[in-house]
């Protein structure tokens, strides 16, 4: 559904991106992972029209939309949340879905009642008529989903849906993701939280310092060396194989 | 819904104010509330509803006044078709400004600058051409008659004006209930997550400044026929930009009555301030100063938004119907 | 295309009063350079400033040149006490309200200024105004000499404190990091009204080079915040330099664009400058930020 090929930018001397290939089949829940700073917010931005890379393109069912400006591509169904929630403040829950809503309703009543419909979905339906800056940030978050959910997307880029969130809250949200990818729409999700990338992934892609280290099953990920190194440091993946063999022996 | 109700009983009231308002003085009064009201209307589309802060929006006035004063006099064109007119230079003039403001990105302090840049060369150009009448200005001969949009008894003028104050509120109605007022208040809120919804964030801007430039171009060309005269100082200077700013900020932006009720809290304050020091000049400008710093440090969303944090922190009712 | 012999003295001319917009646009610039304001009141606080030369001039008979004393410290403290007490506590840091309060305070400014002294344009007598001095055979006059010589000293003095000295320091650490200032011990608050104050102290030297080749009334304050706010865009929002540079140019372009387009409509050529440079270039010759 969403193919990235050989995606490139730099910001003055810092190679954010360097030639990253990502495909997304459709139906399925990619997870993009990484350390801090990876670059990975970025890349959401040069797939969603929000930067414009320096290399590469972007397909999307087939079509190419590289550089194609965000509304156009969320009107193609491609609709991303972001990593810094940024909710409507002065308005309420139930307007700030409307919003969405509005992108394949052009009738206000007909948003309305949209946006409590997926209100219901996120699990906000107590929330409608509160002001979206009263939310706590779990509210917050869902307000995001609830927002990008409504405009009906293909395709969803979800950016660190679950930062911030305590225990709980995560096993509450893991199932109303996987209820979306089952409603038949393709996630793609940029996560911290590995116990959420564990259970809802079927590929996850690896991203340190701009450039792709690995990709394949949660499973494989989490055994690959390269991996262990990009979060813990040079020597670790050696490190814990060696204690491990020293523990069996 | 109720909201379209309340426009109707005001608009009723107002109709009737001939009957027992028949003061000379106090019939220009209410004339006067309602034209700053318009003025105020035409502003809140573009800052309240769209979080665009011109302060330059005499661009528009002077762009409807000059047009209506020079095709009347220099084409003798019937006052109607010059009001048309009028709209359309309005539009005209938002739609060259914002075209040019937001294809490059102006926000803020730097939009703001910019409408005001614009109102000066506009101005500097008014009083360098004898088309427009130079520095001198230009009158709109006497012809008491409706079909020149110019009346003997002053309620003429009270239904013109309310005709079109009653259009900003249609106006103001339609973009707190349909798809393209969600877009507009979404944008201001928040652009990014606003075109990341769909939202296309440059067409809006743009329609928003052509309604507010239309709406803006009425108030000069009602300026123009109440007056009769125009020069350039008047037109584009900063009086028209700064008396369309204070009264949606008094009242509330964003708000459907905001304009309204600053309107008439800042003449009731004027009237009031008249009534003590004489008829100094400046001093009423001196007090709405000091109300637009008062307004800005303590009720930064007015008068209206100050009355719903009173009464209730959520501030919404169901269905999305706000004041 | 214009001969020499006119264009010139208008260049000179033009130099001279473009001396005067870049030590009102130098304030304007460490304003909005450290606090990020758009100073709005910037073109009232002048005129602010060239009523109260002007009236030491005719009550005290003070020289406004010999007013610089007087006219700067008061200034300062004008600024001081305005931003610590009125703009710092109004504006809650929101750009568009800081915009609004200081608009508030030019019009408070300009109608006290009409209620007490009234329309009437006025200017000062005296015999130095007249005096011309032949510079390669265009006649500049005196004042308007003394205004191009006084702020460009005003304009080094000023790149000097900022450079030199440890309210400079504190000054720049504060545009460029607040939190971090204030973490460092720094009185932000303070460190603000002082940059403000500054910003208004120049105020009162440019008055002072001013009046002697100018005039005043309520309403000249309009006309200065814009040319000051295009200097500053040209130049670069922050830079001093560019302040300067973009000052002297303003004032050359004015001062040509009268002689070819006649004084009403040479003004425009500012203005289109102005949008211009918001449109394509915001960062203007110098400046960094965007």
């Amino acid at each position: 559904m969403l193919d990235c090929a050989h995606l490139s930018i730099s910001f003055g001397g810092l190679k954010a991106v360097q030639d990253v290939s990502i495909a997304v089949p459709q139906g399925a829940i990619v997870a993009l992972i990484g350390p801090n700073g990876a670059g990975k917010s970025t890349l959401f931005g040069l797939v969603s029209g929000f930067l414009k890379p320096d290399a590469g393109t972007v397909r999307f069912e087939g079509a190419d939309i590289t550089g194609l400006a965000p509304h156009r591509v969320c009107r193609l169904g491609m609709t991303r949340t972001f990593q810094i929630v940024q909710p409507f403040a002065a308005q309420t829950v139930r307007e700030n879905i409307a919003v969405g809503a509005h992108l394949r309703r052009a009738s206000r009543r007909a948003a309305l009642e949209h946006a409590e419909v997926v209100a219901r979905q996120v699990g906000l339906t107590e929330q409608l008529d509160m002001l979206a800056i009263n939310l706590t940030i779990a509210g917050r978050k869902r307000l995001e989903l609830a927002r990008a959910l409504a405009t009906g997307p293909k395709l969803l880029l979800l950016d660190e849906v679950l930062a911030g969130l305590n225990p709980r809250e995560i096993t509450e949200v893991i199932p109303v993701i996987r209820a979306i990818r089952d409603a038949g729409v393709t996630v793609f999700m940029i996560e911290h939280v590995m116990q959420a990338v564990m259970s809802l992934a079927d590929a996850v892609h690896v991203l340190s310092n701009g450039v792709l280290i690995a990709a394949g099953s949660p499973r494989e990920i989490a055994n690959d060396a390269r991996v262990i190194e990009a979060y813990l440091g040079h020597g670790t993946a050696a490190r814990m194989k060696r204690q491990a063999e020293g523990a069996d022996a | 819904m109720r909201e379209l109700a309340g426009i109707c009983v005001f608009c009723a009231l107002a109709a009737l104010t001939p009957l027992f308002v028949t003061s000379g003085s106090l019939q220009n009064l209410v004339i006067m509330t309602l034209y700053a009201t318009l003025l105020g209307q035409a502003w809140n589309i573009l800052a309240g509803f769209g979080g665009q802060f011109s302060f330059g929006h005499a661009v528009f006035f002077g762009s409807g006044a000059y047009a209506m004063a020079v095709l009347q006099v220099k084409f003798g064109w019937n006052a109607w078709a010059a009001l048309a007119a009028a709209l359309a230079a309005g539009s005209a003039v938002g739609a060259f400004i914002g075209a040019l403001s937001f294809r490059y990105g102006l926000k803020g302090s730097y939009f703001a600058l910019v409408t005001l840049a614009f109102a000066e060369v506009f101005r500097i150009l008014a009083n360098t051409f004898l088309f427009t009448g130079a520095g001198v200005g230009m009158m709109v001969p006497l012809n008491e008659s409706a079909a020149a949009l110019q009346f003997a008894d002053r309620s003429g003028y009270l239904y013109l004006i309310l005709a079109m104050v009653t259009a900003g509120f249609l106006i103001s109605w339609w973009l707190k209930h349909s798809r393209f007022g969600a877009w507009l208040q979404a944008l201001r809120d928040n652009e990014d997550s606003a075109a990341a919804l769909g939202v296309d964030v440059f067409r809006v801007k743009l329609i928003a400044i052509m309604i507010s430039g239309a709406l803006m171009a009425a108030g000069g060309a009602f300026y123009v026929q109440y007056f009769h005269y125009i020069d350039p100082h008047i037109a584009y200077g900063p009086a028209v930009s700064i008396e369309a700013l204070l009264a949606p900020i008094v009242g509330g932006m964003g708000t459907l009555w905001g304009p309204l009720l600053g309107a008439a809290v800042l003449h009731a304050l004027g009237e009031l301030t008249r009534s003590v020091t004489g008829d100094a000049p400046g001093v009423n400008l001196m007090v709405y100063g000091v109300v637009l710093i008062l307004m800005v440090t303590f009720l930064p969303r007015g008068i209206l938004g100050g009355v719903v944090t009173l009464f209730g922190g959520r501030g919404a009712k169901k269905g999305g119907d706000r004041a | 295309m214009l001969e020499f012999s006119i264009l010139f003295p208008s260049i000179l001319n033009g130099l001279t009063t473009g001396a005067v917009y870049a030590l009102v646009a130098l304030g304007l610039t460490l304003i909005y350079g450290v606090l990020h304001i758009i100073n709005f009141a910037h073109g009232a606080a002048l005129m602010v400033a060239l009523y109260a030369v002007y009236f030491l001039h005719e009550q005290a008979g003070v020289n406004p040149y010999a007013a610089l004393p007087l006219a700067v410290p008061a200034m300062f403290a004008f600024g001081y006490c305005l931003q610590r007490f009125v703009i710092g506590r109004a504006s809650h840091g929101k750009d568009e309200n800081i915009l609004l309060v200081t608009l508030g305070i030019s019009i408070i400014l300009e109608n006290l200024a009409l209620y007490l002294w009234k329309s009437d344009t006025r200017t000062i007598d005296a015999p130095y105004m007249l005096q011309t001095v032949d510079i390669a055979g265009a006649m500049i006059s005196l004042p308007k000499l003394l205004a191009f010589g006084g702020a460009l000293a005003a304009a080094a003095l000023l790149l000097a404190v900022m450079a030199k000295t440890d309210l400079g320091r504190a000054i720049r650490a504060c545009a460029k990091e607040r939190q971090g200032a204030r973490l460092v011990g720094i009185d932000v608050e303070h460190v603000f009204a002082m940059s403000f104050g500054i910003g208004l102290a120049c105020l009162g030297a440019a008055a002072c080079f001013l009046l002697p080749a100018f005039y005043v009334n309520p309403n000249v304050g309009n006309s200065f915040v814009l040319i000051a706010f295009t200097v500053v865009v040209l130049g670069g929002m922050g830079s001093f330099a560019g302040a300067l540079l973009g000052g002297l140019l303003i004032g050359v372009v004015e001062s040509v664009g009268g002689l070819w387009l006649g004084e009403s409509l040479g003004q425009i050529g500012i203005f289109v400058i102005f949008i211009a440079v918001l449109l394509f270039r915001p960062q203007g010759l110098f400046g960094a930020r965007t």
